[in-house]
């Protein structure tokens, strides 16, 4: 059984469908892709998933429990965590506070610090900064900063909302080296990427959305070498 | 110059109030995001549940000041999850500020039908002892001396709770972003009730206090205190603790200079007079931060 099960679900802003009925399935241990254009419903997609927006119908199960209507503050604890697009840090906070923030539904104090050390071990730069307020990091160390965060949480499953935007190439590789460490430790990824090439590089699997339906999906090392997705998504 | 001092003492007891309840605006403001124009009318029940039971029922002093908070704390939560929380993701802000309009009237006229228009004569909180003291050459009023440190206990009890606490830490995620709080686990909803709760309970205390400093008790008495404080709120940077606390302490002393120095009738006048001019110069009030629109 998959992880999680997405079926038929449905979105829409006031009259406007956002997701037409999509279908997809993410498996323990995979990294998947979900690529596409702007507004083709791919952070509405995580976002009905961790609770934040309410699907107008259809099914999200995760690990086997219905979670369609759980809220998002609920969703954390299950082992889920989102990492949103535009890194949303608390900007006036350190990136401890940041941190521990992201620890906020576990109890056990030795677990956290535990998590607290692993998470400086992968992100040395967020030690280095700890006490320093996140509002004021460059915007790669607060996509750090927002990834650790989501870390704290010792997720099953973290999604990750367009985690290279707006950085520079150097930060993107050092961004996907993350990714790609944090699946190799047993982390399952469902990845949103407009940086397309990259993205299938490291993923599994990979959706391809298009204006809320799925148009086309496979093993990402397939649609690399796909005609058509190279001309629509990878400007080839 | 002594009664330069303790006009100065007096402006700032009567600040220190001004800054229990303009912090509950702030951070109802804050964590809500939505101005409760109520939180004055909290501060006149909690003076009548107080009235009552010190004065009718002769509950001793310290049980029936718990008494009022308690009551507040209770009718906070009420309104919130009553008038509030059902318009929180109304398509208007605009429909929630009307509401708390509406409240506040609700509780104004509610006071007048259960307790009458008449004024009552609240018994001061201060023991007669301590009415007044001689403190070298000042004379200074107790309440002064207690409304201070009232304030700076209640400043302090919050801050180590913001800053400590995983609800206070919750509030301080939810003021800043609430997507990312609901993200980490944080029930948005019971942190306002959580907030609305606190800034309620502080608000009954400000009753007690204000109520010891005059007396005279009207179902409107909450109305205008409740402006002041907005006003000391939004001066100092509505959203801001620190800037509520030092934005009523600075109304306060404003107030009574005024008062003293230049007319009782206009001194209200000068306060906003002072307020326009300062927003004027920073529009963002003294600790405000600006705030970035999204792209």
């Amino acid at each position: 059984m998959a992880m999680l099960q997405v079926t038929d679900l449905k979105v829409n802003y006031g009259v406007i469908p956002a997701l037409k009925g999509i279908s997809f399935e993410v498996n323990q241990g995979e990294v998947i892709a979900l690529i596409g254009a702007n507004g083709a419903g791919k952070t509405t997609t995580l976002h009905t998933l961790t609770g934040l927006i309410q699907a107008a119908s259809g099914k999200i199960e995760f690990e086997g429990k219905d979670i369609t209507r759980t809220p998002a503050h609920k969703i954390v604890t299950m082992g889920m965590a989102h990492v949103p697009e535009g890194r949303h840090v608390f900007p006036d906070m350190t990136v401890y506070q940041n941190l521990m923030l992201g620890a906020f539904t576990r109890r056990d104090k030795a677990e956290i610090s535990a998590n607290l050390e692993m998470v400086y071990g992968r992100f040395p730069r967020l030690k280095e900064r700890a006490r320093q307020v996140a509002g004021t990091l460059s915007g790669g160390e607060q996509q750090m900063l927002a990834m650790g965060r989501a870390l704290m949480s010792n997720p099953k499953i973290i999604l990750m909302d367009e985690p290279s935007m707006g950085l520079s190439p150097i930060y993107v590789n050092e961004i996907f080296d993350i990714i790609e460490k944090v699946s190799s430790e047993g982390v399952t990824v469902l990845l949103v990427e407009q940086n397309a090439k990259k993205a299938l590089t490291i993923a599994d699997r990979a959706y391809v959305l298009e204006t809320g339906t799925i148009s086309t999906s496979g093993r990402a090392s397939d649609l690399l070498h796909d005609d058509a997705i190279r001309k629509a998504y990878l400007g080839e | 110059m002594v009664t330069f001092i303790e006009n100065l003492i007096n402006g700032l007891s009567m600040g220190s109030i001004y800054a229990i309840i303009a912090i509950g605006y702030t951070m109802v403001y804050g964590i809500a995001k939505m101005l409760n124009f109520a939180h004055g009318d909290i501060i006149m029940v909690g003076s009548y549940a107080a009235f009552i039971m010190i004065s009718t029922l002769g509950v001793p002093v310290p049980l029936g000041i718990l008494g009022s908070v308690i009551i507040c704390l209770c009718l906070g939560i009420m309104i919130e999850k009553i008038a509030y929380k059902p318009l929180r993701n109304a398509g208007s802000p605009l429909a929630v500020l009307i509401t708390a309009i509406g409240v506040s009237y609700f509780l104004q006229n509610g006071a007048m039908l259960v307790f009458g228009s008449n004024t009552k004569s609240f018994t001061s909180v201060i023991p007669a002892s301590i009415q007044t003291m001689q403190i070298g050459p000042f004379q200074i009023k107790g309440i002064a001396v207690v409304s201070i440190l009232t304030s700076l206990i209640l400043v302090g009890i919050l801050q180590t709770f913001i800053g400590r606490t995983r609800p206070g830490q919750a509030m301080l995620a939810c003021s800043q972003d609430r997507a990312a709080a609901s993200l980490m686990g944080i029930s948005v909803n019971n942190t306002i009730t959580l907030t609305f709760a606190i800034g309620s309970a502080m608000a009954a205390i400000a009753g007690v206090l204000m109520c010891s400093y005059s007396p005279a008790l009207t179902p409107t008495t909450g109305a205008m205190p409740g402006i002041k404080a907005f006003t000391a709120a939004v001066f100092g940077g509505i959203g801001s603790i620190p800037g509520a606390m030092v934005g009523g302490l600075v109304l306060g002393i404003i107030e009574q200079l005024s008062k003293y120095y230049i007319s009782q009738q206009v001194s209200d006048a000068i306060v906003f007079g002072v307020l326009i001019i300062i927003l004027l110069v920073k529009p963002t009030g003294l600790f405000g931060k600006v705030i970035q629109e999204k792209v």
